[in-house]
């Protein structure tokens, strides 16, 4: 039994893969159960997304608790752009610098993988491609024209689209950034791993949560019956 | 204990209440799977206003503050995101279930003489439901909120001469702004509520003065035994009332399967682009209703062609108007002989699955782009033209073939 269950797992993880591009997207593998990717997430979005981007509807200690880690810690490593632990996650930025500098304020990040998808956001950071016609000199695959420039090139490296006709079909590397493209996949997938935790905190308890309230369920459910049953004798 | 009942029943008709209503309300004995859905909407209906008080605690209906205070209900309030879960699942449910409670009414020719009344009630209720969602919709303050209400609200400007005006009154602005999110969060709290749980009230009142209906269409009162009592009749309480807690265990299962792992069901529950705050400058790509509107948006769109000094968003507003109007019509445009779909031939049965089969297209086109090829050859628009005029046909061609149709002779007694 536990064989056949083995071996359909990796026959769908095959297809998994197979079927690893959906509508010029990447899959991402997301996992909230997953404290290191998200405390890996977390870091990489404080020291290169918060600096522009905000996470106004979030608080630093709630995102400490969830990801395992104490107030002093999130102080020490996560709170650069605020001094109180209680903080929601704002940028000191303002929009009106923001709109001068990048034509647009950056919008905040919350939300980000529930409006777009996490594959969306994962293959975005991925997809950034230098491109001498644009005002910051990189464009990318999913979203044209883009004002944000890559901020993670020294990660990546510069990579140069190949084109056919307008349609982006793949990179290729011009200049190796000081991960490889694995180890960038990899913190990728943190990141967006991290911003999933981020769009929806609640997702981390509530699968948990909801299996005790179905478990509870059945079992009235069970008696409920059996209590029909029994009044519906003397219909019958 | 007995004296407490008795002081109070010299007071007030307590038990006179109880026994009409439940001891000694009879009803069918045949009632199947179709019959769970009346007490379950009204479960769902308390599950709606218990947790919209709490959400009402908690939200901000401010432009400037709505959309961060529901972020801090999902964040920031203990248990919050559970409250604002079940009152999104909970519009989404209360929709499936009105509908199916309302198809069972079409399957059992329910809306039939004696119970007109219930008819007209319930229709009320859904009518009442509509506008309950289209205002709480735009209260999270969404950009599909905010877009969706501009949409919807400007249908009224088609009206001649006096639709411009129209429209601003119903905004109090020129475009959707914080005097509408306030009005129509005043309206989805207070005023709408209220005029459902009257009419819920009434619409129970009216059953059972005439009784409720069964899946034979067989009228019980006519066949009483020597006590009086219909000899197909049992107690409502305990006989339906142990059978409906059966019932809500049932469909709270599901209802939390949702509630607990797919909350936004795949972006029929909660739309992706609710997820950015409305923004006046940015369109959504596909301005779309959620899904329990969007047969009738479907309506709407389908209608592009001008006719007479008036033009076809006009048209498209009555027909859309006509639509919902014709369920009001129905306890006159069915002539049949018999009530339920179990004695009735063909011709209805067709009809009805013709019926069904429009509404539920014409569902999924209202969620798609007119001009887009999303079913087979035809544009999503075509198609929902051919689903127009299948619904349509439905209700004006009834009173002929429910009169044409071959009927089956109805048993005495329920199977």
């Amino acid at each position: 039994m536990r064989k056949t269950i083995a071996i359909l797992l990796c026959l769908a993880s095959g297809f998994v893969h197979a079927a690893s591009e959906v509508g010029g997207l990447d899959r991402v593998h997301v996992d909230l159960g997953d404290e290191v990717s998200l405390q890996r997430g977390a870091r990489t979005f404080v020291n290169y997304c918060l600096s522009c981007h905000s996470a106004a509807y979030m608080r630093y200690n709630r995102l400490g608790r969830d990801l395992g880690m104490g107030d002093s810690v999130v102080e020490q490593n996560l709170m650069f752009a605020s001094d109180k632990v209680g903080d929601l996650m704002t940028v000191t930025m303002s929009d009106a610098h923001s709109k001068n500098w990048f034509g647009v304020a950056p919008p905040d990040l919350s939300l980000i993988t529930r409006s777009r998808g996490p594959d969306w956001v994962y293959t975005y950071l991925r997809t950034f491609y230098a491109d001498d016609e644009s005002a910051t000199g990189w464009n990318n695959k999913v979203f044209p024209h883009v004002a944000m420039p890559h901020v993670l090139y020294e990660w990546q490296g510069t990579q140069r689209a190949v084109l056919e006709g307008d349609e982006v079909v793949s990179f290729e590397i011009q200049k190796p950034g000081t991960m490889s493209a694995v180890e960038y996949d990899d913190a990728m997938r943190d990141l967006t791993n991290f911003l999933v935790y981020l769009g929806e905190p609640a997702k981390m308890y509530r699968g948990k949560i909801g299996l005790w309230v179905l478990l509870f369920l059945g079992i009235l459910g069970y008696f409920t019956y059996l209590l029909k049953k029994e009044y519906w004798k003397d219909v019958h | 204990m007995q004296k407490l009942i008795t002081w109070i029943d010299d007071r007030f008709p307590l038990i006179k209440v109880w026994e009409e209503h439940m001891a000694k309300y009879y009803a069918p004995r045949n009632f199947n799977i179709w019959y769970f859905f009346g007490s379950l909407a009204l479960l769902v209906l308390v599950i709606q206003i218990v947790t919209g008080i709490f959400l009402t605690m908690h939200y901000k209906p401010d432009v400037n503050m709505a959309f961060a205070s529901v972020e801090y209900i999902m964040r920031d309030v203990p248990w919050g995101w559970l409250m604002r879960y079940l009152h999104s699942t909970g519009a989404s449910m209360f929709f499936v279930i009105v509908y199916l409670h309302m198809f069972r009414g079409m399957l059992y020719g329910s809306y039939r003489e004696p119970r007109e009344l219930v008819w007209l009630i319930g229709m009320l209720i859904y009518v009442a439901l509509m506008a309950e969602a289209f205002m709480g919709y735009l209260l999270p303050w969404g950009n599909m909120s905010y877009w969706g209400a501009q949409v919807i609200i400007s249908l009224f400007g088609a009206i001649p001469v006096v639709g411009d005006a129209l429209t601003e009154w119903i905004r109090g602005d020129f475009v959707v702004g914080d005097a509408t999110l306030t009005r129509f969060f005043s309206f989805h709290v207070i005023m709408v509520p209220l005029m459902l749980a009257g009419l819920v009230y009434v619409h129970i009142v009216a059953l059972h003065k005439v009784g409720s209906n069964n899946p034979d269409g067989i009228e019980i009162k006519q066949n009483k035994g020597p006590d009086g009592i219909p000899v197909d009749g049992i107690p409502f309480h305990p006989y339906y009332t142990v059978k409906d807690i059966f019932g809500t265990v049932v469909f709270l299962f599901l209802f939390f399967l949702i509630v607990f792992y797919a909350p936004e069901f795949g972006g029929w529950f909660l739309e992706k682009d609710n997820f950015t705050p409305a923004n006046i400058l940015q369109t959504p790509p596909d301005i779309v209703p959620l899904w329990y509107f969007t047969p009738f948006y479907s309506v709407l769109r389908a209608v592009t062609w001008e006719w007479l000094p008036l033009g076809a968003k006009l048209w498209g507003v009555i027909a859309m108007g006509m639509s919902i109007g014709f369920f009001f019509l129905l306890p006159w445009l069915d002539r049949s002989p018999v009530k339920s779909i179990r004695y009735r031939g063909w011709m209805y049965k067709t009809a009805l699955t013709l019926f069904v089969v429009s509404f539920v297209v014409m569902g999924y086109l209202g969620t798609k782009n007119p001009t887009n090829v999303d079913l087979l050859w035809f544009s999503n628009r075509t198609w929902s033209q051919i689903g127009l005029f299948v619904y349509f046909a439905f209700f004006i061609l009834m009173p002929i073939y429910t009169t044409l149709d071959k009927t089956k002779p109805v048993p005495e007694r329920v199977r």
